[in-house]
C-alpha cells in the first residue's frame, strides 16, 4: 500500500482522527476515538512504536509522544523554529527513506497529515481532497462536534476511497 | 465546485422557495417558543454561528482563496466569492469607516425573505439575523474577531438591506503555528 495512514489534528493540537492503511490488525485500526485523557497514553505509545521502525525521525515523536494534549501542536512549533526560513509556517513535508510525511494546514488550523511511500505522487492533490472530505462528512454531519474525534462512517467510507484512487493514480512502483 | 461520485452530481439545485420556505418555518417556530424578538435574535444569531464556523471549511476547501491580507481583501472575498457561492448573490461593499475597519455590505435582494412581510408585532424582530451569526462564526475560525449587525432591513421599511461589519481584533491565541 502505497498511502501508509492518515492523520487529522485539531486546533488545540490533539488527534481527532486517524486511520492505518499498512497495518491490517483490526484493532489497532480504528482507534482513532479517545477522550483526550487516559487513552491517549495507549495511544502514544502506539504512534511512538510505528514510528520507531524508521530512522531520523526519533526526536520530533518523541516529542508527540511527551505532550499528552498538545501533540501535534508541540511538532508543528518545533518544526516552524527549525525551518532556516523565517516566518515558516511549519512542516509541510519531512521526507525519510521509509516514508514520505506530508502535512497540509487550513487557514483554521486543522492540520492533516498522510505518511506515504516516497515514490507516492499527488499527495498534495489527496490532502486538498481529504479537506473536502472531512468539509462535507464530518462537519455537515449536525452532530459532529468541532475539534472533537471524528466517529462518522460516511467519512471514513470516502476518505478510504479517496486513498484507493490516489494510490491507483499516483505511485509509479513496479507493475503499475 | 466538484462533488463526489456517490452523490446526485446534477441535482445541487434545490428550489430556492424551499429553503425561504424552510427560514420561515424556522423563524416563525422560534417566535413561538420565544415569545420574545431579542430572545429569537439572539438564538438566530447563535444558530448562525454554528453554521459559519463550519462553513468556512467548506467554503476554503472549495474556493482557493488564501489568506487575506487586510479587511479590505476581507470584505471583497467575502462579497463576491461567498455571497455568491451560497446564497447566489453579490453584494456590494461600501460605507468605509475613515480607520478601515467598517464597512457595509449592501443587499440588493435577500433570499431569506422572499415573501416575507413582518407583523407589526415583531417590529424588533430581526428576520435574517442568522446571517450575522454566520459572518461571525466564519471568521472567527479565522481569526478574525468582528461584529456584524443589521444596519438597515427592507423588511423594516427601508430601502435596502445593510449589513454592518466592524473589525474588532485579530484572535491571536489560536492562531495556527507559524502565522503572523
Amino acid at each position: 500500500m502505497a498511502i501508509f495512514s492518515v492523520y487529522v489534528v485539531n486546533k488545540a493540537g490533539g488527534l481527532i482522527y486517524q486511520y492505518d492503511n499498512y497495518v491490517p490488525r483490526a484493532e489497532v485500526e480504528k482507534t482513532f476515538s479517545f477522550p483526550l485523557d487516559l487513552v491517549l497514553k495507549i495511544h502514544d505509545e502506539k504512534v511512538v512504536v510505528s514510528f520507531g521502525q524508521r530512522d531520523g525521525i526519533r526526536v520530533g515523536h518523541a516529542v508527540l509522544s511527551i505532550n499528552g494534549v498538545d501533540v501535534n501542536g508541540k511538532l508543528f512549533a518545533i518544526g516552524s523554529q527549525l525551518s532556516p526560513e523565517v516566518g515558516s509556517s511549519g512542516i509541510e513535508m519531512l521526507e525519510t527513506d521509509m516514508f514520505k510525511l506530508h502535512c497540509f494546514q487550513t487557514l483554521t488550523g486543522i492540520k492533516f497529515i498522510v505518511l506515504a511511500d516516497p515514490r507516492q505522487s499527488g499527495v498534495d492533490g489527496l490532502l486538498r481532497k481529504i479537506y473536502e472530505i472531512y468539509s462535507d462528512f464530518a462537519l455537515k454531519n449536525p452532530f459532529y462536534s468541532l475539534e472533537m474525534p471524528i466517529r462518522c462512517e460516511l467519512f471514513d467510507q470516502n476518505l478510504k476511497s479517496a486513498l484507493e484512487i490516489a494510490e491507483k493514480a499516483g505511485t509509479f512502483g513496479p507493475g503499475s | 465546485m466538484s462533488r463526489q461520485s456517490n452523490r446526485t452530481t446534477d441535482s445541487k439545485k434545490m428550489n430556492s422557495e424551499l429553503f425561504t420556505l424552510t427560514y420561515g418555518a424556522l423563524v416563525t417556530q422560534l417566535c413561538k417558543d420565544y415569545e420574545n424578538d431579542e430572545e429569537v435574535n439572539k438564538q438566530l444569531d447563535k444558530m448562525g454561528y454554528n453554521i459559519g464556523v463550519r462553513l468556512i471549511e467548506d467554503f476554503l476547501a472549495r474556493s482557493s482563496v488564501g489568506r487575506c491580507h487586510d479587511f479590505r481583501e476581507t470584505a471583497d472575498v467575502i462579497a463576491k466569492v461567498a455571497f455568491k457561492m451560497y446564497l447566489g448573490i453579490t453584494p456590494s461593499v461600501t460605507n468605509w469607516s475613515p480607520a478601515g475597519d467598517e464597512f457595509s455590505l449592501i443587499l440588493e435582494s435577500n433570499p431569506l425573505v422572499d415573501f416575507v412581510e413582518l407583523p407589526d408585532n415583531h417590529s424588533t424582530l430581526v428576520y435574517s439575523n442568522l446571517l450575522c451569526g454566520v459572518l461571525r462564526g466564519a471568521l472567527e475560525m479565522v481569526q478574525m474577531a468582528v461584529d456584524v449587525r443589521f444596519a438597515q432591513d427592507t423588511l423594516r421599511g427601508d430601502n435596502v438591506t445593510e449589513i454592518r461589519m466592524k473589525f474588532i481584533k485579530r484572535i491571536e491565541e489560536n492562531l495556527p503555528v507559524g502565522d503572523e
